[in-house]
């Protein structure tokens, strides 16, 4: 297991060192600054072996977190530990800084014993740390025994995630639908790899213990109802459904349900959290589509044509498109004209970037570009990378549709209809791309 | 509230000013010293001269003082034994508190201090806290027993913990029994054999009902706890399976691969033509591709196990292609390992898109990620023969680009090419030659050379390109040497008139004017070969070259079943066995598929892609150096083939003699003699045997003519960890009549190591050193070398005890370095030991009966005949043959290094045992063997 954790600096100054295991010494925290942190070139692999030692490392902005082991651990889930790590003490004091975790230093020590039992992973949810892990030391040292097994049950417990007696005056919720849209096309507009990747955001206000039941339009499940007998017209309720490739759950959500009966329940965690993560890779909306021209006059010059199409219903506005164009490292000068937006050339990024605020559906806009180039004697050519896309759109490119989000109290008086239910789609860019 | 003001303090006197503080009345003053001192620990300061003054702090109400106190208490107790006897007191009464998470967190401190009295102290309240009401505590005291054993593994089991461990398997808390399996697995590692864990059906369903209500980490704990289980059928194993597979689902990648790794080993049991087998098929590749949209770091450890699971079951992700496809800004090491997998996954129906792809990357920035995407272009073409046109097409587009790594790269990769599809590519020739200026890499250099060589004929100029490199022929690497060599003897072969001139001169630069052994010795050859028997020259030559294998880099399948066990684990990320990275016992343990369910039907189902590795795996290509290091060209040679050592594995009957003193054979003790530890597992039994005598005598079942006495395996002598990184492994031989030391020098340090000696002390035989220690490079970090050392018998001699022992003292630029190992006497037995009959006959009446020793040998099937043939390979010579009542008796005489001779007599019994008598003409000695067959 893991046998020491050690939080470093930009610079390699250790800022945080706890040891777990008496196989690690003090010298491991010398060597990792020395063959890691201070090695010039960039990471090679995330998992460093240095004299037998292991070294799992990940970098948040200037900081440096590495677990340290000299056994045969489970390596998914010590990275998995550090993410973990990570979340917990961005709940706690917000951003990962060296400033943060200095100023904090007690308060991580003291989570790194909690969460982290002779190297094995503890509970780590931040609403059951929260009951007894404070800023101000332990909550208010007379607690009664009941408060006492209360915070012990919860941290141990099957719902570890979730405190009892929460009350709302108002029982509200908010689902956010958030996609990223990922597309890679030939320069020729043939779609090389497309899919989209989604998660159900979920924040939830509601008191008590409440059961919770999500559906949406997955294929397996409104099929499934179709042969049933339903009055749906099952030609309709087919194209309307998506294929979900794959989908992976919140700790809360009942797994062995999902598996045999693909219903989606859950007790939810109080607040902001994340429901579900998945993919799809069929019938995917492409908001956009480039369409690249790039003409090579001479040696010395560019011409560049990069056409945009909007691709969905006209009343829907995209927002936040910017199109980067890159250019050759050897661009002497640039002359832009475009429809619609703005466009500047930006030497240090090597790209042509072209901003349009908004655009609605269905609709096309322009940009032209000479480039103008300085002879080189440079053997290698100008290795063209791709034409990126960035923007927002109000819908799920996957077509994903939230159907019902039911909820049930039994204890306290409140019904699924007096829940405010909020649902918003955003879908994104992720890594939008067209050859040229 | 702001902490970080506690790690300026620079000032001198820093410790007696906080002494003060700790000292003080004031609490709050007491809390800041505290967090001043943790601070100062953190940053590496010594202030463990403040023990007495902190744990003073201890005896507190302030929960967040006590755990501060606790942290400093468990980075010095260690150094501060005494006076950590003082916190005693105060930990076992919080074990005793109110408060549930003061007595967890008592017992989770206690467990920290690696101190024994205090571990004495422990016992009682971690027997009351295993037992406690409150499940946090239990869960918290599970733990604790993991930490003892640790710290003293009798202690637990004298104490009975491991009983109430396994009790609190069944404790109702989900939590608490996922740590308890976490302990319980851990303890379990280090008593390879006993039963422990004991998993039966009753304990897996309890753990498969915790399973849907712990924590996503106690999930991992359960499911890797799962993952050692040998279910007793397919249907226990299906079932296993049916309730291992909605974790694939869980938003933790852990959780998701160790799923994976339970349900690839159970499946292993489940019969092919199940349906359920080609859901469960179906249902891995999903979460397997997900895995790919996690962090970096954990996209490089899933593509490291899908390394694996492509290997062992390709039908899995055969479609996927497409999600491997590296993106522009994925972390180079992620782009590597998608790379690799691509190559395994190119198939005929997904070519084309994976050329398109790996062109693309040809043009990226990162050297290394673009040298191997031209690779893969070559493999590509090798693997998929209807690609070849279109990979070779372009990698002349590639080497358009005159980029000079490209270039070097796509004609060492053409080279393969034209292996494996001869007579088809060759009209490209003209462009490679092209660029022969650009190549500054040896193994470029030797790729071209080669081509130039293999099709002198076609190429007109061959004679002058060929002459332009032998210019600077001093300069060149090792291996373009040997290649230009071979290359201009071929040209000669093909060309004979026009350049006899160049072959002259290349074999007059290869064996006189050069000092590589190598390159003589093959210039040698050639000239010999040339100038006696041309025609015999032009078959050597230009023979037929075997067929190149079509993948590359597999994994060993033995290695490869073995690390599908360990999926998810840093063995899988290295591609190593756990006992290749982990020190001592733990993991050293060898995990195994469970048997393949239905042993008739082997075969893999139609819809197999073409490569199913479970059948006849294809040879893995040996390195590129090694290729062309050949001397004939024939890449497929194993590169052990030149290495002149006599292989064990090569023997038709291996046979390893132990000798022993008179008294210890009497006594029967041979524990941790070199035979022993190195005996295959399946003769488990045999030290028991003989009265202790360790002879063993590995018969394959094998008649043929012993080829040279046994040479066991090496073994560790040195331990790196007590030489200051210098690991030394070792084993003897006898070869030709000399007796050698067979060394491996590994840097387990971070630097450099050189200047090698050896020395020996006096010993029972005089062995020495007959030459200096040959290690003439230095040593770098992690690099192994191989050195013989032949031995003389005529150093100084004084009895050791036992007698065959060396001690042996080795130094380098770093320290001197002892250790001490034990040689098989079969080593000093001499090649002229065969005695006269007549001589025998009158020594063995002389031979007084205090000098004779008795034993049995059991469990060897053998005849006498190949019984004499084994031992005649180590020198121990049958001088006659009786039958007598229907067994035969075997008369055999041995001589030692220093005159001393052993008689022996052997009786074979129909019953498999062998009694053997024997009698020396030195008192002191005996020779024992024990024959055993598998």
């Amino acid at each position: 297991m893991i046998g020491g954790l050690f939080i470093y600096n930009h610079k390699g100054e250790v800022l945080i060192s706890r040891v777990y295991r008496d196989d690690i010494g003090r010298n491991a925290v010398d060597a990792f600054r020395v063959n890691v942190i201070h090695a010039r070139q960039q990471v090679r692999s995330p998992v460093t072996n240095i004299a037998r030692t292991s070294f799992f490392h990940i970098k948040r902005s200037n900081i440096w977190l590495a677990a340290v082991t000299k056994q045969n651990v489970n390596a998914a889930m010590v990275f998995e530990f550090l993410y973990k790590m990570c979340d917990v003490m961005t709940a706690y004091f917000g951003k990962i800084s060296e400033e943060n975790i200095k100023n904090n230093f007690v308060l991580i020590y003291e989570l790194l014993d909690e969460i982290l039992d002779f190297g094995y992973p503890q509970n780590s949810e931040t609403g059951a740390l929260k009951t007894f892990i404070t800023q101000q030391g332990i909550k208010g040292q007379p607690q009664t025994k009941e408060e006492q097994s209360q915070i012990t049950s919860q941290v141990t417990g099957q719902i570890g995630w979730r405190r009892e007696g929460i009350k709302y005056r108002r029982n509200e919720l908010f689902l956010d639908v958030l996609e990223s849209v990922n597309l890679l096309m030939s320069p020729q507009g043939q779609v090389l790899s497309a899919h989209v990747s989604g998660r159900v955001v979920m924040k939830s206000y509601l008191s008590g213990m409440p059961e919770c039941k999500f559906g949406m339009n997955d294929k397996i499940v409104i099929d499934k109802q179709g042969k049933g007998g339903t009055t749906d017209d099952p030609g309709k309720s087919g194209k309307q459904s998506i294929a979900i490739d794959d989908c992976t759950f919140h700790q809360c959500v009942r797994l062995s349900k999902f598996d045999s009966e693909r219903s989606i329940s859950f007790i939810p965690p109080d607040g902001e959290y994340e429901l579900m993560r998945y993919r799809t890779t069929k019938d995917i909306i492409l908001p956009f589509r480039v369409i690249p021209l790039v003409r090579e006059v001479g040696r010395t010059k560019l011409e560049v044509k990069v056409v945009i199409k909007s691709n969905f219903k006209p009343s829907l506005l995209a927002q936040k498109i910017e199109v980067r164009i890159p250019t050759p490292l050897n661009t002497s000068g640039v002359q832009v004209i475009c429809m619609k937006g703005k466009a500047k050339y930006k030497a240090s990024e090597n790209a042509i970037v072209w901003k349009i605020k908004r655009m609605a559906g269905m609709k096309e806009s322009q940009i032209s570009a000479e480039i103008e180039l300085l002879p080189t004697n440079d053997k290698k050519k100008w290795a063209r990378p791709p034409i990126s896309m960035n923007f927002e759109v109000p819908f799920a490119p996957s077509g994903l549709k939230v159907r019902y989000l039911k909820v049930f109290e039994s204890k306290l008086n409140y019904s699924d209809h007096d829940v405010i239910k909020w649902v918003r789609y955003i879908g994104r860019s992720g890594i939008y791309e067209t050859r040229c | 509230m702001t902490d970080s003001k506690y790690f300026t303090t620079t000032k001198k006197g820093e410790i007696f000013e906080l002494k003060a503080e700790l000292n003080s009345d004031k609490k709050e003053k007491k809390k800041e010293a505290v967090k001043k001192v943790i601070a100062s620990m953190t940053v590496g300061k010594d202030v463990s001269a403040l023990f007495p003054d902190v744990v003073n702090c201890m005896q507190t109400d302030n929960l967040e003082l006590k755990k501060l106190v606790y942290l400093y208490l468990m980075n010095y107790a260690k150094s501060q034994p005494d006076m950590a006897i003082m916190a005693v007191n105060t930990f076992v009464k919080d074990c005793e508190d109110l408060n549930p998470l003061i007595r967890a967190l008592a017992v989770r401190t206690m467990g920290c201090i690696r101190v024994d009295k205090i571990t004495e102290y422990l016992c009682e309240p971690l027997r009351k806290c295993l037992k406690d009401e409150d499940p946090y505590v239990r869960k918290t005291a599970a733990v604790c027993v993991a930490k003892l054993h640790d710290i003293n593994a009798q202690l637990v089991e004298d104490q009975g913990f491991l009983d109430t461990l396994k009790d609190l398997i069944s404790d109702s808390n989900p939590m608490v029994v996922a740590n308890a399996v976490a302990a319980l697995s851990e303890i379990a590692e280090s008593h390879p054999n006993s039963n422990l864990l004991d998993l039966n059906p009753q304990t897996i369903n309890k753990l498969l009902t915790a399973l849907n209500e712990c924590t996503e980490w106690g999930q991992i704990f359960i499911l890797d706890c799962l993952a050692s289980y040998l279910p007793r059928d397919d249907r226990e194993s299906q079932s296993i399976c049916e309730r291992v597979t909605p974790r694939l689902s869980h938003a933790n990648s852990a959780v998701v691969l160790s799923a994976v790794k339970v349900l690839m080993k159970f499946m292993e049991m489940l019969p092919k033509d199940l349906d359920y087998y080609g859901t469960l098929l179906k249902k891995l590749a999903p979460p397997l591709v997900t895995l790919l949209s996690a962090e970096p770091e954990l996209q490089y450890v899933a593509l490291r196990n899908i390394n694996l699971i492509v290997q062992k079951r390709p039908e899995i992700l055969k479609h996927e292609m497409k999600v491997f496809f590296v993106k522009y800004n994925d972390p180079i090491y992620v782009k590597l390992e998608k790379l690799d997998i691509m190559i395994r996954l190119a198939s005929q129906a997904n070519i084309a898109q994976v050329l398109a792809e790996l062109k693309e990357y040809a043009t990226e920035v990162d050297v290394d990620f673009v040298r191997k995407a031209v690779r893969a272009i070559g493999r590509c073409a090798i693997k998929v023969e209807q690609s070849a046109e279109r990979c070779v097409s372009t990698l002349l587009d590639l080497i358009q680009t005159k980029v000079n790594y490209v270039v070097q790269e796509a004609i060492v990769v053409i080279k393969d090419i034209f292996r494996k599809y001869p007579n088809k590519y060759e009209s490209v020739i003209a462009t490679l030659c092209e660029n022969l200026d650009s190549l500054d890499e040896p193994e470029a250099r030797a790729a071209m050379i080669w081509i130039v060589g293999e099709y002198a004929e076609r190429i007109d100029n061959a004679d002058e390109l060929l002459e332009s490199f032998l210019e600077g022929f001093h300069d060149e690497s090792t291996q373009v040497q040997l290649q230009l060599l071979t290359a201009i003897v071929k040209l000669f072969l093909k060309k004979p008139t026009e350049t006899q001139e160049l072959v002259q001169q290349v074999l007059s630069l290869a064996t006189q004017d050069s000092d590589n052994p190598d390159l003589r010795d093959r210039g040698y050859i050639y000239w010999r070969l040339l100038s006696t028997d041309p025609v015999a020259a032009k078959e050597v030559v230009l023979a037929e070259k075997p067929l190149i294998s079509e993948e590359t880099d597999l994994i060993e399948p033995t290695l490869l079943e073995e690390l599908i066990c360990h999926i998810g684990t840093l063995a899988s990320v290295y591609h190593k066995p756990p006992s290749a990275f982990v020190e001592g016992s733990r993991g050293v343990q060898h995990k195994r598929l469970p048997p393949r369910a239905g042993s008739g039907e082997s075969t893999e189902s139609p819809d197999v892609g073409q490569s199913g590795p479970s059948e006849a795996p294809p040879a893995v290509i040996p390195s590129q150096g090694d290729l062309l290091g050949d001397l004939l060209n024939l890449d497929l040679a194993p590169p052990t083939a030149t290495v002149p050592s006599v292989q064990p594995s090569m023997q038709m009957g291996a046979m390893d003699l132990l000798g022993g003193g008179l008294d210890s054979l009497l006594g029967g003790d041979i524990g941790g003699s070199p035979s022993v530890t190195a005996m295959p597992a399946s003769l488990g039994s045999a030290p028991a045997v003989g009265g202790g005598l360790g002879d063993l005598f590995d018969l394959g079942g094998g008649v043929g003519m012993p080829t040279g006495s046994y040479v066991a395996p090496k073994t560790v002598w040195l331990l790196a960890m007590k030489a200051k990184g210098l690991e030394i492994s070792g084993t003897f031989a006898r070869r030709g009549g000399i007796i050698q030391m067979d060394l491996s020098l590994t840097n387990k340090a971070m630097s450099v190591m050189t200047d090698f000696a050896i020395q020996f002390n006096r010993n029972s035989f005089g062995l020495a050193p007959a030459g200096p220690l040959q290690v003439l490079t230095p040593l770098s970090p992690n690099q192994t070398i191989d050195v013989s050392l032949p031995l003389s018998t005529s150093g100084p001699v004084m009895k050791m005890e036992p007698l065959n022992n060396l001690q042996v003292a080795v130094k380098n630029n770093i320290d001197v370095f002892y250790f001490s190992c034990q040689y098989p006497l079969s080593l000093l037995f001499v090649e002229d030991g065969k005695m006269d009959r007549q001589v025998f006959l009158a020594t063995w009446k002389d031979i007084p009966n205090d000098n004779e020793a008795q034993f049995q040998i059991k469990d060897i099937h053998l005849n006498s005949d190949v019984a004499s043939n084994k031992l005649q390979g180590s020198n121990i010579f049958t001088i006659a043959k009786r039958t007598v009542e229907g067994q035969d008796m075997l008369y055999q005489s041995v001589k030692l290094t220093n005159g001393i001779w052993v008689l022996a007599e052997m009786r074979i019994q129909t019953e498999p045992f062998l009694l053997s008598d024997l009698k020396c003409t030195e008192p002191r000695i005996v020779y024992a063997n024990l024959l055993h067959s598998q």
